[in-house]
């Protein structure tokens, strides 16, 4: 377990060493976060006043956006990591590769957004509102939550692009590889939060916590 | 002195802080960030301490104080609450003293990501401008109580309805980022920044309080965080999440089906791991004054590590107990009596740890081991009438009484605010290289800890009769005797005394800060590794030019044959003081000075000298 | 050494004070005695323990201060030790535990047969409601809340026709009949203690909560509320008295059955001065009528019956007129006096000029000429 035990070794961290560990950190926050809202919405749900919403369509265009995201991105960090252990024009061939895909992967994250927008106004539309039905407010408060965390996913990712077009380099490679690691933590996170809220009903709840 | 060493790291001092601002302000640098954090933490703690005395006030002299209306007793038992426990000990013990000690303990330079921590405290000082912006609006600050229960925290009846609760939950959610910024890294620190030969196993047990207490806090938090968002939506935007249907003063609300107590689990399975929080890095500082001021190893180190990881992680387990009569399924009064005095188990090897560790001591009656004694008296009260609490049937009368506020107060309250003085008259001398005034030292010791005792001791008993909490009146209750408001009387009487008396502190910290008597590097000759910087204070860096190499625990004192009564975690390998694992030998006889490195046993061969340059880690056998 | 001295005279004088002070349970009034017992034995475990450990400190400190010369023993680590002091506490802990989960078990289960009746909690008064002969409370819900159905009992549920309702915060209850007592309430978290029945639970509202005991011994206890629940939760006190079943009988049959009260004959009048009808419109809407009542019973706040004209006397001693100017400036700064008697709790509530014209109309409309 070197990467654990005391790693100072030679150098301090390398501030991307550290980044990976405080991401993993970050992931175990995040998780308990979405966790906890999810035991708070089963919780909600025993009150005899639910009653679920349908959730639109526009939610598995979503979820495709996600998928489609995570696949470039874990592409777009194998060529950056291609580009960086190589030279000259091999490099550069992988570096131009790991642009695209990177672009690719931050536009991805983007239209999953606007995928998302469109599933609420697509609610709104329905006269389906904020207050008045606990399950349209969880709805709409555990979307925006997961959207806040794909915004700042962005802001990572434009400091990776920065880091590329600066240098095809290790440093950049591993800024990649991050984002795409976080890239697949959000996709996790999201299909946690859709099955919850398409899968679980109250009696599946009832039949689990074996409430009569 | 360390002679052991690395080659040069790539710290290189172009990039070291030169103007003012930088330096002081906008700093980056751990030690800068500690005491920006445990300034502003003892500033609002210093206002909370001035709330419980006006509350006091009402307590001891109901109805004599014309402006202490119900309102501001309610707002201030709030305020008071919420202050103490998030604001002061969270920050002070997590941004106060796991910024400045973790890198120095650990042999870091600073906490891996400076800039990020830079920013949380920053984002801390926003959360307390917000939380006391909230005297300023209309309708003034929240009286709901600490726990901000709803649905009464959103309803009319209780004070700050035009945007004191909205205020308070906003302030929180400031407050959730700036403590996720920060324990970030301090995890990631202590994770990945620790120098040559400091395995896990061999930082002091302060870091293993404030590791452990801040993966608490990185995994409670979040509770707190979703009970507030949706807290603030039900009183802003009308949802329904923990309001059932109710009638505001006469009037039928558009609330429907919430549930109350869904808010009491969240807030709770935050509040529990919260108090954790508080005491586990209280114990790791304990367990590092004792050692050092009684010259003596801690005794059962790795137990210690043991005890605090599993409290921690027991922790998770325990929340219903604040529940036992708050209308949730009966049942799980079962459970939760069953873990919360499982828990009392390590939390009492840790008790019996500290006072082995004075058996067969050199005991010096320092300031800071003054406070370590008092530590041990008052948490062990107010650790037992914790075994009253959580067991259920025995609870039932006994919540919501004063039984309940001396219970936490004492254990919460005094117990670690005891050791954050003993705390700071330890590492006085290595922050700021003078000593704290020895004699003022003494007198605030005497003042706070009998003062503190006589204030809470008694009150039990109120509670025990069954004196409820939360009431600013107690006029003609007949079950109340006329003793138990006189009782009242000297307890406030005692408060203010011991309130006004912190002043003292605070003066002793601002005048020793720039006239105390310098210090030598190392005044209490402690072995841990914080001592031992090439400069006192430490410089931006920490360490000058190469980053130490560690060969034994911190706790290598009066180790049999050597030549002083301690050696330094960085000294020689030769020196001996090797932790009794890497001996083999269980009881303690191994370790003794000038034998070379050992052999075999659970392999803790100390690094042979490294290669230079680039390249691998040195081939070294380490437990993790 | 001071230090080890202080040290000893605070276990001494702990334990003194335990054994001295006049402070303990009140009389026990129920069955509960054995939570007493339980009570009784945690405090001699962990008090041995707190003697034990702190006189070892004691010692410790003394035997080991710092003498010139001398060192500290070298002894980082003892299993053994460890192991037995693990057992030790271990043996403590379910001594402790078992009892108190005994109890807990009793607690949790009602005797079959308990008499129910129900508490209901309010901002800032006790409400109490007994099934009739029907035996079955009937069903209740926030949206039934009026004025003239302060329990929010559903009219058309047959069961709540016959349950006996008690308007005041006095609760009789017969002698040695185990209750089970329904918690429930309207709006905010209450908690009904009475401290010699050491049973209580708190009141959520949104569900029913309950807990049961057995009155043992007669008298008239006070019960407060225990949870939190706004400026005037002090206030919040009532009274149960524990008689005879004959006693009991004859208190009970004294009270109307929801039925009664919904029957209209003691309904008001319909004011024909638009301004009063307003006033009386507004001091439902505001909220006022949750704590003054018009029929003379005190609530919260003094009853609007005869009070314009009255002399009122002040927290401070001091006598006041009940006239407009009064009620103007009560309503507009409730703080800034204090009715004897009664709690400074009144919220302020914004009123236009003409609102206040209306509600000051109105209450003195309520006084006989």
């Amino acid at each position: 377990m070197t990467a654990l035990s005391s790693p100072g070794g030679l150098h301090p961290p390398r501030p991307l060493q550290a980044a990976g560990i405080g991401l993993w950190v970050f992931m175990g926050v995040g998780s308990a976060l979405f966790t906890l809202f999810v035991a708070a919405y089963i919780m909600r749900m025993e009150s005899s006043d639910w009653s679920s919403i349908a959730l639109p369509r526009q939610l598995w265009l979503s979820t495709a956006w996600l998928i489609a995201g995570s696949l470039v991105m874990q592409a777009a960090a194998g060529a950056a990591e291609g580009a960086a252990g190589r030279a000259g024009v091999a490099s550069h061939a992988h570096r131009r590769r790991a642009t695209l895909l990177l672009a690719t992967g931050g536009a991805c994250a983007l239209l999953f957004l606007a995928s998302q927008w469109w599933a609420w106004t697509a609610l709104a539309q329905a006269r389906v509102a904020w207050n008045g039905n606990a399950a349209a407010s969880f709805f709409y408060l555990l979307t925006a939550l997961h959207g806040l965390h794909v915004i700042g996913g962005l802001i990572a990712w434009g400091v990776a692009w920065r880091g590329l077009a600066n240098a095809a380099d290790e440093r950049a490679a591993r800024l990649i590889r991050l984002c795409a690691r976080y890239w697949h933590f959000l996709f996790g996170i999201w299909l946690l939060l859709f099955s919850t809220l398409a899968g679980v009903t109250p009696e599946i709840v009832r039949r689990i916590c074996g409430i009569d | 002195m360390s002679t052991a060493h690395v080659a040069d790291d790539d710290f290189d001092t172009e990039h070291e802080p030169h103007s003012f601002w930088t330096k002081y302000v906008w700093s980056q640098d751990h030690k800068v960030i500690a005491v920006q954090y445990a300034s502003v933490a003892i500033f609002v703690g210093l206002i909370g301490l001035v709330l419980s005395n006006l509350m006091r006030l009402q307590i001891g002299f109901p109805g004599v104080f014309q402006f202490i209306t119900p309102e501001h007793y309610y707002q201030w038992v709030t305020m008071h609450g919420m202050i103490m426990v998030i604001y002061l000990l969270t920050a002070l013990f997590l941004g106060g003293f796991g910024n400045y000690m973790i890198p120095l303990m650990i042999g870091a330079r600073d906490m891996v990501f400076p800039y990020m921590n830079m920013l949380s405290f920053w984002v801390y000082l926003l959360s307390v401008i917000v939380l006391l912006a909230s005297f300023f609006v209309p309708g003034g600050p929240t009286g709901a109580g600490w726990t901000l229960y709803p649905p009464g925290a959103v309803m009319s009846g209780t004070p700050g309805q035009e945007g004191g609760i909205q205020l308070m939950l906003v302030s929180l959610i400031i407050f959730i980022v700036a403590t996720t910024m920060g324990g970030l890294n301090y995890v990631t620190t202590v994770l990945q920044a620790r120098c040559p030969g400091m395995t896990l196993l061999r930082m002091p047990l302060t870091v293993w309080g404030i590791f452990v207490a801040t993966i608490l806090a990185l995994l409670a938090f979040p509770a707190l965080f979703v009970s507030g968002i949706m807290m603030l939506l039900d009183k802003t935007a009308g949802t329904s999440f923990f309001m059932p249907a109710v009638v505001q003063m006469g009037q039928v609300t558009n609330y429907r089906g919430g549930s109350p107590l869904l808010f009491q689990h969240l807030f709770w399975f935050f509040g529990h791991p919260e108090v954790y929080i508080v005491a586990l890095p209280a114990f790791g500082i304990v367990s590092d004054l004792i050692s050092v001021h009684a010259r003596k190893a801690i005794f059962g180190y790795r137990t210690m590590v043991w005890a605090i990881v599993v409290i921690g992680g027991l922790s998770f387990i325990v929340w219903a107990h604040h529940m036992f009569v708050a209308g949730m399924n009966p049942w799980f009064g079962f459970f939760f009596a069953t873990s919360t005095l499982i828990i009392a188990v390590p939390t009492a090897i840790k008790v019996y740890n500290w006072v082995l560790t004075l058996w067969r001591g050199d005991i010096h009656l320092t300031v800071p081991m003054l406070f370590t004694l008092a530590f041990i008296l008052t948490f062990l009260a107010g650790g037992l009438t914790g075994l009253f609490l959580g067991n259920v049937s025995v609870d039932i009368p006994l919540s919501g009484t004063y039984f309940v506020v001396a219970h936490f107060h004492m254990v919460m309250g005094v117990a670690p605010l005891l050791v954050v003085f003993g705390a700071i008259y330890h590492w006085f001398p290595k922050i700021t290289g003078r000593m704290l005034d020895d004699r003022l030292g003494h007198l605030h010791f005497w003042v706070t800890f009998l003062g503190t005792y006589l204030i809470y001791f008694p009150m039990h008993y109120l509670g025990v009769l069954g004196m409820p909490r939360r009431y600013h009146n107690y006029a003609d209750y007949e079950f109340i005797p006329q003793s138990a408001h006189q009782l009242n009387v000297f307890i406030t009487v005692v408060a203010l005394f011991v309130g006004v008396f912190q002043l003292l502190f605070v003066w002793n910290l601002l005048w020793s800060a720039f006239r105390g008597r310098q210090a030598s590097p190392n005044p209490w000759r402690a072995a841990s590794l914080e001592w031992f910087t090439p400069d006192t204070p430490p410089k931006h860096g920490n360490w000058g030019k190469q980053l130490p190499v560690v060969y034994r625990w911190a706790y290598a004192y009066s180790v049999p044959g050597a030549k002083e009564d301690f050696i330094a975690q960085n000294a020689p390998p030769g020196e001996g003081g090797l932790e009794p694992e890497a001996v083999g030998a269980q009881g303690g006889h191994g370790a003794h000075a000038g034998h070379a490195a050992p052999t075999g046993g659970a392999g803790m061969a100390p690094p042979r000298p490294l290669p230079l340059g680039g390249g691998g880690a040195a081939q070294r056998k380490e437990s993790p | 050494m001071v230090i080890a001295l202080v040290l000893l005279v605070i276990v001494v004088a702990s334990v003194l004070f335990h054994l001295m002070a006049p402070w303990w349970t009140t009389p026990l009034a129920s069955n509960w005695k054995a939570m007493d017992d339980t009570l009784t034995i945690t405090i001699v475990i962990t008090g041995v323990f707190f003697v034990v450990i702190n006189l070892f400190v004691v010692y410790a400190l003394w035997r080991f201060r710092h003498r010139a010369g001398q060192r500290a023993a070298y002894e980082p680590v003892n299993h053994k030790l460890e192991r037995w002091l693990i057992g030790i506490t271990t043996v403590g802990i379910v001594a402790l535990l078992a009892p108190g989960l005994k109890v807990y078990a009793d607690y949790v289960q009602p005797p079959e047969g308990a008499m129910e009746v129900e508490v209901l909690g309010q901002q800032w008064q006790w409400r109490f409601r007994f099934p009739g002969e029907g035996g079955k409370l009937g069903g209740s819900d926030t949206r039934f809340f009026a004025p003239n159905n302060p329990f929010g009992i559903d009219p058309a549920d047959a069961a709540g026709r016959d349950d006996i309702l008690i308007d005041n915060n006095e609760l009789h209850l017969p002698l040695n009949k185990p209750v089970k007592v329904l918690l429930r309430s309207h709006d905010v978290l209450h908690d009904f203690f009475v401290p010699n029945f050491r049973a209580r639970q708190n009141i959520v509202p949104g569900q029913i909560s309950y807990f049961w005991f057995t009155p043992t011994v007669p008298g008239r206890y006070e019960a407060m509320c225990a949870q939190l629940c706004g400026v005037g939760h002090p206030a919040m006190r009532g009274f149960v008295v524990v008689e005879s079943q004959d006693a009991f009988d004859a208190w009970l049959a004294k009270h109307p059955s929801f039925a009664k009260t919904q029957s209209p004959p003691a309904a008001t009048a319909e004011p024909t001065d638009p301004l009063v009808a307003r006033g009386r419109t507004l001091a439902q809407e505001k909220g006022c009528a949750a704590c003054h009542s018009v029929d003379g019973s005190t609530g919260v706040g003094p009853t609007w019956k005869n009070l314009y004209g009255k002399t009122e006397i002040l927290d401070d001693g001091t006598s006041a007129k009940v006239d407009e100017a009064f009620l103007r400036d009560f309503i507009k700064n409730p703080t800034a006096r204090s009715i004897k008697g009664f709690p400074p709790v009144m919220p302020q509530i914004p009123l236009t000029d003409d609102e206040v014209n209306a509600l000051v109309a109105h209450i003195k409309s309520q006084a006989q000429p």
